[in-house]
Order: C-alpha cells, then sequence, then structure tokens
C-alpha cells in the first residue's frame, strides 16, 4: 500500500467498424443494430464480433508503479496510448482487462473549462466548473480571490464567458483547475494554452504542485517541459511501455525513437489511425536537406524541403495540401499552403508525390513539429498532428559570422550607413 | 501563487479517513480500477458524496433555461397557464367533461402541474446525457448525477408553478383538506417515474440517437394515455354520472368507490373499452395525477390506483438506475 498508483496488466481493446464511413457517423442506429439481432440473433446478443468490427488494442499489458509524491512523465509518438491511459486512470472509460489501484484524492485534468458554460458569468463558472473537478463549495469560496487573480478577471466577474475574449477565458478556465489540491493530479497537454506569459504562470504552478507534495502524471510532447517537471519517466509505444526510469534517458530514447526511425528514411504513415483520418491519403513524409537526402537537422536559414507520398482511395477533386510546422509548445509556427490560384494538384486519384520547398527556412534554432492536412473547398479529408519532427541548427546563416540568440525567426538583412556628416 | 499564506497540508477535507489520506467530498481516497461486469449496483453512497456536483449541474440548468428570457422564471407558471385556458376552453366548454362538480379550470390546472413537471423533467433527463458529451468524455463522475441533475431542475419548475394552483385554489374558494400532507408522499412517487424513465432513455439515447426523436413523440402519446390530465377517467360516464355525482360532497366524485361501478358500465358497451382501462391502469401516472389532485383539492384519494402507480413508480425508477449504470461504462467511448 506504499505506492499511490498501481497498475497491472492494464489492458483496453476499442472495436472499431470498419464498414461505417469513417470520421463522426459512429453512431449506431437502432436499425443496424435491430437487423443484426434478426439476422444472428445469437452472435448480435452474445456481443461478439459480427465481421464488420476489428479490435484495435489502444493498450496492451501495461505494468507500472508510482510512489507517493513523484512527477512522471508519459511519454510516446501519436497512437502510443497516452491519452488512453489517462482515460482509464481518471476512470472516464473502463479498461478490458487488467487493474489500476489508486491510493488518493484523484483529479484529472484532460482538458481546461470542461462544463464551463457560455451563458454563465465567471464568477457562476468557476463554482460550476470547481465542483464538476471534484472541489467543494467552500473549497472554491476559500480559494475563489486567488483563482480570479490568477486568471486576471477582476474586472469582468460578472460577465457571461461568452463575452470573453479566448485568452481570458483559457486563463480562468486554466486558473479554476490550477488551483485543485488533489493527491495524485493527472494532466493531460492542457499547458498548451493562452499566450507565451501564461504558460510561464502555468508551468510555475505546475513546479508549485509537483512540490508540494501531490503525485503527478504528466503528458506531454513538450519535451523540456517533461525534463523539467519530472524524475521519472514511462514511454508508450503501440499501447506497450517500451521502457521507464529517469527522466533523461526516456526523453532520449524517445527522440532516438523518433529521429532514428526516421534519419535516412521516411516515416510511414499508411497505418497511422488518427481521429481526423476521414481518408488516409498521406502515406509517408521525409523531411530532407538540400541536396534531396533524408534529414532531420537543418542548418539556420537553410533550404528545407518535405516530400510527401499521397494515395487517394478516391478521386479527390482540387485538393489542397498545409504542412503546419509547430513549435514544441504547440504553437503554430508556419503553415505551408498549396495555392488556391492555380492549384498544384486538379484532381488526385492513385499515388504521387508532393514536395515543398522553402529556400531560406526562417524559424530560429530549436525543435519543430509536422502536422499534416489535407482538403478540398467541401471537406476535410486527411488529417494527421506530430507526424515527424526535425531540429534547426543555430548556425552563421547569411555569412555574418554569428549565428542568432534570440527571437522566433531569422531573416536576410540588408544594412546601409550613410554619413551625414558632423 | 501566494502558496505560502496557505498551510500545505491544512484541513481542505473532512478527516474522516483517519489513516492519513483524508478523502476529499468528491472522490474517494482509495480506488480500483477493473474491468466491468454485468449489472452493477446503484451506488447511492457515491452519489451522495457527489450531491454538490449534483445541485450545481441542476443550478446551472435552472440559470441558463432563463438567461436572456424577457419574462424569466414566469415561463415556468406560463405555460401550464396557457395549456389550462386551452383545455379549459376545448375540454371544459365544448366538449362538457364531467369533473366531479369542480370548476374545470381548477381541474385541470391540478392534473397539468404534475403533468408538466414530468413532461419537462423526463424530456430534460432524456436529452441530458447526449448534452454533456464534453463532460463524460473528460471527468469522471457518477454518470447518474446528470439526468438526476435534469430532474432537479425540473423540480424547481414546479415548485415555482404549484404557487398558480393555490392562487387559483383561493379564488375559486376551494379549501385544501387533509390530502394535504400526502401532496410530498405523491409527488414523491411522480418524481420516481420521472427519474426511471428519464434515466432510461437518457441511456438509451447515448447507444440510439433514435430517441431524440422517439421522446418528444413519446411524451405526446402518454399525455394522452394520461386521461387525468385532461379529464376524469375513473368518473362514471355522463350517463351514470347523475347519481354518483349527488353523493358526492364539495363536488368531487368519489374516484376509488366510482371504480367498480365505472368498470360495469363499459363492460356492457363492449369489450374494447375494458381493455383499454387495463392497459390505462398500467400507466403510474393515470393514478398518481388523480391522486395530486384529489389530495390537494381536497377529493377522497383514490388509494388502490395510487398504491399500483406507487409500486410502478420503484419499479421504473430501479429498471432505469440499473439499466444506466449497466451501460454507463460504455458511455465515454460511444457517446
Amino acid at each position: 500500500m506504499s505506492y499511490a498508483c498501481n497498475v497491472r496488466g492494464l489492458s483496453k481493446c476499442y472495436r472499431v467498424d470498419r464498414s461505417a464511413p469513417r470520421g463522426r457517423s459512429g453512431y449506431k442506429t437502432l436499425r443496424d443494430d435491430l437487423t443484426r439481432l434478426a439476422s444472428a440473433p445469437l452472435r448480435a446478443l452474445r456481443g461478439g464480433p459480427d465481421g464488420r468490427s476489428e479490435e484495435f488494442w489502444a493498450l496492451r499489458d501495461v505494468n507500472f508503479e508510482i510512489q507517493p509524491g513523484e512527477v512522471i512523465g508519459v511519454i510516446g509518438r501519436n497512437g502510443a496510448g497516452k491519452s488512453t491511459l489517462l482515460k482509464v486512470l481518471s476512470r472516464i472509460t473502463k479498461p478490458t482487462a487488467g487493474r489500476v489501484e489508486l491510493n488518493g484524492r484523484v483529479g484529472s485534468l484532460l482538458e481546461v473549462g470542461t462544463g464551463f458554460h457560455p451563458e454563465l458569468t465567471g464568477r457562476e463558472n468557476i463554482y460550476l466548473n470547481g465542483a464538476i473537478l471534484g472541489m467543494s463549495r467552500r473549497e472554491i469560496a476559500r480559494k475563489f480571490d486567488e483563482i480570479v487573480s490568477f486568471a486576471e478577471v477582476e474586472k469582468f466577474l460578472d460577465t457571461p464567458v461568452k463575452r470573453y475574449s479566448s485568452g481570458m477565458y483559457v486563463r480562468l478556465a486554466f486558473a479554476v483547475a490550477a488551483y485543485l489540491e488533489p493527491e495524485i493530479l493527472i494532466v493531460d497537454e492542457v499547458l498548451a494554452v493562452g499566450d507565451m506569459a501564461f504558460q510561464r504562470k502555468c508551468m510555475g504552478r505546475m513546479h508549485e504542485v509537483g512540490r508540494g507534495g501531490s503525485t503527478v502524471l504528466f503528458v506531454s510532447h513538450n519535451m523540456p517541459a517533461v525534463e523539467s517537471l519530472c524524475t521519472r519517466a514511462i514511454l508508450l509505444d503501440s499501447g506497450t511501455v517500451v521502457q521507464q526510469g529517469d527522466v533523461r534517458e526516456q526523453v532520449a530514447e524517445y527522440r532516438r525513437r523518433l529521429m532514428g526511425a526516421l534519419d535516412g528514411q521516411q516515416v510511414a504513415l499508411a497505418d497511422l489511425d488518427a481521429p481526423g483520418r476521414r481518408l488516409k491519403v498521406f502515406r509517408s513524409v521525409a523531411i530532407l536537406d538540400e541536396h534531396g537526402e533524408p534529414t532531420n537537422h537543418l542548418p539556420l536559414g537553410g533550404e528545407f524541403r518535405i516530400r510527401l507520398t499521397l494515395d487517394a482511395a478516391r478521386a479527390v477533386h482540387y485538393p489542397t495540401v498545409t504542412v503546419g510546422i509547430d513549435d514544441n509548445l504547440g504553437q503554430r509556427m508556419i503553415s505551408l499552403c498549396t495555392p488556391l490560384r492555380n492549384p498544384v494538384i486538379e484532381t488526385l486519384d492513385g499515388t504521387c508525390e508532393v514536395e515543398c520547398r522553402v529556400a531560406n527556412f526562417p524559424l530560429a534554432p530549436g525543435e519543430y513539429w509536422v502536422k499534416l492536412g489535407l482538403a478540398t473547398p467541401a471537406e476535410r479529408i486527411d488529417e494527421v498532428e506530430r507526424v515527424t519532427m526535425f531540429t534547426v541548427l543555430n548556425g552563421d546563416a547569411f555569412n555574418e559570422g554569428r549565428g542568432i540568440h534570440q527571437g522566433v525567426c531569422v531573416a536576410p538583412t540588408a544594412w546601409t550607413v550613410e554619413p551625414k556628416g558632423r | 501563487m501566494s502558496m505560502s499564506v496557505d498551510t500545505p497540508v491544512e484541513p481542505r477535507n473532512a478527516p474522516r479517513a483517519g489513516a492519513g489520506a483524508p478523502a476529499g467530498p468528491g472522490h474517494a481516497a482509495h480506488v480500483l480500477i477493473v474491468p466491468p461486469k454485468g449489472f452493477q449496483p446503484l451506488d447511492l453512497p457515491e452519489l451522495w458524496r457527489f450531491r454538490e456536483l449534483l445541485y450545481f449541474l441542476a443550478w446551472r440548468d435552472v440559470k441558463v433555461r432563463y438567461k436572456q428570457t424577457f419574462l424569466g422564471a414566469a415561463w415556468a407558471v406560463l405555460q401550464p397557464l396557457m395549456m389550462m385556458i386551452v383545455f379549459a376552453t376545448f375540454f371544459g366548454r365544448l366538449a362538457n367533461v364531467p369533473t366531479g362538480g369542480l370548476p374545470y379550470p381548477l381541474f385541470a390546472i391540478a392534473g397539468l402541474l404534475p403533468w408538466t413537471f414530468f413532461s419537462t423533467a423526463v424530456s430534460g433527463a432524456g436529452m441530458s446525457v447526449i448534452g454533456s458529451e464534453r463532460l463524460i468524455t473528460k471527468i469522471y463522475f457518477p454518470r447518474l448525477a446528470v439526468p438526476f441533475a435534469a430532474v432537479g431542475a425540473s423540480v424547481v419548475d414546479f415548485v415555482v408553478s404549484i404557487g398558480l394552483l393555490f392562487v387559483m385554489m383561493a379564488y375559486y374558494r376551494v379549501a385544501p383538506g387533509p390530502g394535504l400532507l400526502l401532496l410530498p408522499v405523491i409527488f414523491t412517487s411522480i418524481l420516481l417515474t420521472a427519474l426511471g424513465v428519464g434515466t432510461l432513455l437518457a441511456a438509451l439515447n447515448v447507444a440510439y440517437r433514435d430517441f431524440r426523436y422517439v421522446i418528444p413523440f413519446l411524451l405526446q402519446i402518454w399525455m394522452f394515455a394520461t386521461p387525468s390530465v385532461y379529464m376524469q377517467v375513473d368518473a362514471p360516464p355522463p350517463a351514470a354520472a347523475a347519481p354518483a355525482a349527488d353523493g358526492a360532497q364539495a363536488g368531487a366524485a368519489p374516484a376509488g368507490g366510482s371504480d367498480g361501478r365505472a368498470a360495469d358500465a363499459p363492460a356492457k358497451k363492449g369489450p374494447g373499452r375494458k381493455w383499454l382501462r387495463a392497459v390505462l391502469a398500467l400507466n403510474p401516472m393515470t393514478g398518481l395525477i388523480s391522486a395530486f389532485r384529489a389530495a390537494a383539492l381536497g377529493g377522497p384519494i383514490p388509494w388502490g390506483p395510487f398504491a399500483v402507480s406507487t409500486a410502478c413508480a420503484g419499479a421504473a425508477f430501479l429498471v432505469g438506475c440499473l439499466y444506466f449504470r449497466r451501460v454507463e461504462d460504455g458511455f465515454a467511448d460511444i457517446i
């Protein structure tokens, strides 16, 4: 009983209906179930597989233990099972097999502002959201002033939140969550909200929670944040624990897997499941250097090339391809889109390769993530986040005898000096 | 932040767990998560621990319902009032429905108020879970709190609108009898029925969105299948009404006693009506609304139908909640 959290043989299986159209229309209808019942009564009643559905194991035999007061990072690539793990630990969904024991009051934060109602005022929403997060009315009343000053919304307390700016809304939402004082805190990537200053404030608050003796389970793609907050990390891949232990080793292994798998080759996307993939058009992606060789390290201000393989199962007319590049905090840095006028692809049917070049890539040294999107004027077809990452290395971009130390982007400059006499 | 003001381990919770780990108001200190297995018992202690959440969800529904409306909470009174006027015109004046000597408007409102409560509670609860998708996929709490809170919000409307009944009783100079004391019991039965039916529909609605369309339709049919809303089903038919009404004091027909005679009369008219009566008797709302009216307006309580309906109410509550508990584990995956 010394542990705060003990996970044994945890597995979660989803049934994916292959016959249903992809996307959000996965609801059963009464008619479907009635026809199923009529056509195969026994099988339908037993709820067994009916040939049309496939099993998808989001988690498979996951084991780990967390000691009280530990701050643990959960890292892994897309579809590794991080979100499912958090959902099971926060009791939102039930596991298919295995068991979890938690000792202590659990607070989970998979989203900020859950339950906020746009019609209610800031004051009312603080109470409502607090109650939803598991705080008592007395507890909220006691922390009320701190929440309000953290969110910086004193003047608008009695305004309905639907009239708030999006920044105010997010600050208020995070502030309520920040004053949750559970013994075990489960946090999904919710820190990527608000402006930079507010994010720094949120990270500061997370540090305090960790130091205050709470056990924290923290999921993030933001490796610097994981390294600075956590002492230990669990690396997940394809629903299983690859390894766990010292946070630096795990982050290094995560990067090695991510980059190593990529460096010198392309990333396959054909079998990657993600919510936005209505049709899996993106087959692979590779970042190339100026010679057309796959790489994940670019010199500052050098040429950036990205090559995508597309394969459409049905004809897609006038598709726009977007390559979004985000920083570690999930902030969009730049969007590279195919033009609307004179489209580069008129009809996508079958396989093709698309390459985009940026001659003087302007982003400052750091790590960046690539998101891909394909849409027609009528619908979104394929969206995949964080397909790959790359690093921009500091260097002498413009033959000026130095690299850069400040700012988020670089540009070639021309300086003139006109003597105006004395 | 100014953490320094608070001591880190201040008694933020009642120290009932004893062994160091303070139990929060909303969360148990020790949690075991295992795969679901069949029917779950109704976890009332857990629901009780989350009573503040229940309160806040109901409070939100009440607050939001009348935001940006000009008349505000007056709508709780206006809706049954307008229905009463329509009914009074058609059933009271044109169809001359027997009311056992009561002024028709008063007769109608005493049935409409509990019905309006039942109807808004069931439709509110039935839609509540699919309307709380964000909550259900992002945070844990006993899922029953959602439909229960929706019913709770309707209770507030009912309490506001009940004032209308007393105003009308004063206007028509009808004094409440001792049956008034029974009103809370009868209301509890209606509440249990609404909770049961609403919870069942809420759970079905998650898996089958068909129920979005079924619920309004079902309530409309149910209203016609509840004759006590618009006429007195247990009153003798007009031909036999005269002698029965003679014996009745203060207007109200002796509903319980008239059951036998009423059953005789339609028997002569063929098996169809008898069969219909049997079906109508299965509808718990028929007995509950008759009892509600009798208790409020001082008539004799129809004990027989009331007892049957109360049993039905309890059964509906159990069936609804158990089915809900059976399927709630899958809500986050399929909603």
